[in-house]
């Protein structure tokens, strides 16, 4: 016979299946719960099941989002004719907080990965040249991960778009900021070189 | 052995030996990687001296990392691993091989997604095979600068093939043991070569395979370099050496190669105006 009440023993478990938390961890978290005022857990479960509940894909961006369109498509001030196209609702988030970029997004859900069995059909590539019919686009950013994947990624990408008359551009790439020139690899070096700016 | 230098760059001994040190160096080509936690990529390696190893790169997502563009996918590094409790940590990486030509051109670049995926499948961890090490990064450069990297491809997979110990017999029928004529004979998968007209009921799945392929492939298991300097093959020899290869090794791995799909779709794409 276990020495632990069942609540807590199902909620350790449910903690526990979460990236990153051990069993000591939920369980830490668990009698946190426990010792909490009651309105605190409460509003714990209530943001957990509004997340489930409210949280929707944009329809025309795919972008994480509880209204559809989302804030940022249906803003009239945003300019529909750039698409800033990128791997992860995440990498929406570090674009926005730039506050550079004034134009629309694509989520693409993912980035071409062969050996994973992740191809152009699992992303939402379809969609993002369904939209290229439904409005005037002029120029598409391609904010892909800097890595092999996500220049596979945008080379596809450059394939579908360029026939289409649309201006398409990659993020540049090169030294990042406070970083030392020594740990450079060879390929960011030649991209920084290739990249280099007059001042 | 306290004192013992040269255990020190004897990675094979790092392994071996519980008094062996904390770490250990090795080149190594990353096969594939999958995101860990919050900044880490766990990495699959095949490596000269200990064959497949699999290790964790901390920090490697963030943009300031200083290993990430050392150990980006198909990348052939010098490295200084630590021996970890469970997966070993990467803590210095230093490119030797980027093969940049293949970087930006998505056809070479699927096939180096299809080379990766088949030694990986091959292979188990940890037991070496330096002959696999050489050919991948053989083919890899190949693939990077050859005209038609597909010939390259199917010079690795038979080279790989018979590395592993499936070479196929394609020089006396596999059920009589007689010399194969130069007249119609038969692949069958299952039985690992050629059957003779004669013994083609001995596996009734075995499909038709033409004197021509049947010269290639054997060329590129005995002459593998007269075969790489030809420009191309014409494309219907091309096209069933291919074939009759992808049905071996389909049998061999008992699944078909995932990125098989993503070069299918690229060729039949790139065939349209």
């Amino acid at each position: 016979m276990s020495v632990t009440a069942k609540p807590i023993t199902r909620v350790v478990d449910e903690l526990s299946r979460l990236p990153g938390i051990g069993p000591k961890t939920a369980q830490r978290l668990t009698y946190f719960l426990l010792r909490a005022p009651a309105e605190q857990a409460e509003a714990l479960a209530e943001a957990v099941l509004e997340l489930k509940r409210n949280v929707v894909l944009c329809e025309r961006c795919f972008n994480i989002t509880d209204r559809t369109p989302c804030e940022i498509c249906s803003n009239g001030e945003r300019e529909a004719s750039h698409i800033c196209v990128v791997e992860e609702p995440l990498d929406v988030v570090a674009i926005e907080r730039t506050g550079q970029y004034r134009g629309t997004y694509h989520v693409l859900h993912g980035a071409i990965s062969p050996i994973e069995g992740i191809g152009p059909d699992e992303l939402k590539i379809r969609e993002l040249l369904g939209r290229l019919q439904s409005a005037q686009v002029e120029e598409i950013i391609l904010a892909t991960n800097p890595n092999l994947e996500g220049d596979a990624t945008a080379m596809y990408l450059t394939r579908l778009l360029q026939p289409l008359g649309i201006t398409v551009t990659r993020l540049a790439r090169g030294l990042p900021v406070g970083g030392d020139l020594e740990y450079a690899d060879e390929i960011t070096l030649s991209n920084a070189l290739a990249g280099r700016s007059q001042i | 052995m306290r004192g013992d230098i040269f255990a020190f760059i004897k990675p094979r001994k790092a392994l071996t030996n519980s008094n062996s040190p904390r770490v250990y160096r090795t080149e190594g080509i990353v096969l594939k990687g999958y995101d860990f936690g919050e900044a880490d990529r766990i990495l699959t390696l095949y490596t000269p001296q200990l064959g497949k190893l699999r290790a964790i790169a901390k920090g490697v997502r963030r943009t300031k990392s200083r290993k990430a563009g050392h150990l980006d996918l198909f990348t052939r590094s010098n490295l200084l691993v630590a021996r970890g409790r469970q997966l070993d940590i990467i803590t210095q990486a230093e490119t030797i091989e980027s093969f940049a030509p293949m970087r930006i051109d998505l056809v070479r670049l699927s096939y180096a997604h299809y080379v990766a995926e088949l030694v990986d499948a091959f292979t188990v961890e940890q037991m070496a095979n330096y002959p696999v090490y050489a050919t991948t990064v053989a083919t890899l450069r190949r693939i990077s600068t050859a005209e038609d990297p597909a010939l390259s491809i199917r010079s690795f997979e038979v080279q790989l093939l018979g590395l592993m110990g499936y070479r196929p017999q394609l020089h006396r029928c596999l059920s009589c043991d007689t010399a194969i004529e130069p007249v119609s004979n038969r692949f069958s998968p299952k039985m690992g070569g050629v059957l003779c007209p004669l013994c083609a009921s001995e596996d009734r799945a075995a499909g038709p395979i033409s004197v021509q392929a049947l010269k290639v492939l054997r060329n590129l298991q005995t002459n593998e370099a007269a075969i790489l300097q030809l420009p191309e093959l014409p494309l219907e020899v091309g096209q069933e050496v291919e074939a009759r290869l992808q049905e071996y090794i389909e049998y061999r791995l008992e699944k078909g190669p995932r990125s098989v799909r993503f070069l299918d779709q690229l060729r039949t794409e790139g065939a349209r105006p």
